[in-house]
């Protein structure tokens, strides 16, 4: 085996695609057989690729917003029966994909559970099951403020305001109470006029949970960014902004709460 | 099937791949849609009988080309976030993020090259035709992008023992 022929690069790379025939493949494992460095790199190469797929094949999942079907010809007298299949697609997929997530969240960290990381993680998915809702994304709209900042306060226990994000271009859309981890939750939700939406979950904080600086997390495409100042602990929660844009609302919001 | 029936079955493939090539859920759906605009627009371009999913590919590589040319014209914005995130994440999860950030810092050309072979597995020739290029550049490119990545994981790998309280 020793006399093993060096393949080319290229023959490596096909190799780790599991693209060569059978000679060639017997041929490439005895020479990585004597080469534990060489079979390593390989072996790199094909976990990459096997994240990949992990990270970016659940967009294949996602329901195709009406836009992007627009623009691809789709009519608009098609749309109401191109949606219903879709929807019906979707919501195996959700029912599957909830199965999967609530696992997930079920799922202890591994290290001592951060409580505001908690926090993080139920925003993230607050925000999943409520944003991409057009009939029904809010329990109390902004036209009645004054009485969902009176209710939710009264609810979640602290002093709970709706913050003016007219600088970010994002007006509220209303809010809605939420059950938490010990107890219930405020989520507010603003959006663009294109309708990217972000949400605001705010709960009660226990006394002894120390301010934190902002921090950011990602749940399955949902970007957050979270802190506790004073009695409440925030999250706010968005798949339609990216991190940058997510950050300086945050940065909004964290001023205006002061 | 017609040409226009197939394209919107290929829109989740679409989303996918831009995903991938350019991170943000909003900016992805902004390039797949300026590619359905074009590629309906140019559908009468299009060889009946070919593959209809490379042509839809090249039409999004020259879109995304064009954008990416029109941004850096405009500014020069960087996406440098200081890192804020402390997260308990072990094993798998740690590398697929970590993966996340790592594609996003490869080049342009050899991240198309690595995302077409890896998650639309296409073949390395039809990789040539979607890209217009030489087959040698394609294995050329993405070997790169392979070592490239290895690279900046085992680098991340060596920080975050740093980091990590």
């Amino acid at each position: 085996m020793s006399e093993a022929r060096q393949p080319t690069e290229a023959e490596l790379q096909a190799f780790a695609d599991g693209r060569v025939d059978p000679d060639q493949k017997a041929a490439i494992d005895a020479w990585l057989a004597e080469h534990p460095d060489e079979a390593e790199r390989i072996e790199a190469y094909r976990r990459f690729d096997e994240g990949l797929r992990k990270l970016y094949d659940p967009v294949l999942e996602e329901p195709v917003p009406g836009r992007l079907m627009r623009s691809a010809g789709v009519r608009r007298s098609w749309l109401p029966a191109a949606k219903a299949a879709s929807w019906l697609v979707t919501g195996l997929a959700i029912g599957v994909l909830a199965g999967w997530q609530l696992h997930e969240w079920r799922t202890p960290p591994p290290v001592a559970a951060d409580p505001a990381a908690v926090m993080a993680r139920r925003a993230a998915m607050a925000h999943a099951t409520y944003s991409p809702e057009v009939r029904h994304p809010v329990e109390v709209g902004a036209d009645q403020e004054q009485h969902l900042v009176t209710w939710l306060s009264k609810r979640v226990g602290a002093k709970v305001r709706a913050p003016r994000l007219d600088e970010a271009g994002m007006s509220l859309v209303g809010g809605r109470l939420l059950p938490g981890e010990s107890g219930p939750v405020a989520q507010f939700m603003y959006q663009t006029p294109a309708g990217r939406r972000i949400t605001l979950y705010v709960r009660a904080e226990a006394r002894g949970h120390r301010d934190t600086a902002f921090r950011y997390a990602r749940e399955n495409n949902v970007g957050v960014f979270y802190w506790i100042d004073g009695e409440c602990g925030y999250a706010l929660a968005s798949a339609d902004l990216a991190k940058d844009e997510l950050q300086r609302v945050a940065t909004l919001i964290y001023k205006q709460l002061d | 099937m017609n040409e226009a029936e197939r394209l919107v079955e290929l829109i989740p493939r679409l989303r996918r791949y831009a995903r991938a090539l350019v991170g943000d859920r909003a900016t992805a759906d902004d390039l797949v849609q300026d590619t359905l605009e074009r590629a309906w627009a140019k559908l009468h371009l299009y060889r009946r009988g070919t593959d209809l999913r490379a042509w839809l590919f090249t039409v999004m590589h020259n879109v995304h080309v064009n954008r990416v040319r029109a941004a850096r014209a405009t500014d020069q914005l960087e996406e440098d976030m200081p890192e804020l995130a402390q997260r308990a994440a072990q094993g798998d999860a740690l590398l697929v993020r970590d993966l996340d950030r790592a594609i996003s810092r490869l080049p342009d050309e050899q991240r198309a090259v690595l995302l077409l072979v890896t998650l639309e597995e296409m073949s390395y020739d039809t990789v040539a035709r979607t890209l217009e290029i030489p087959i040698g550049t394609v294995m050329s490119r993405l070997s790169r992008a392979r070592e490239k990545l290895r690279a900046m994981m085992l680098g991340q790998g060596a920080t975050r023992l740093k980091v990590v309280k």
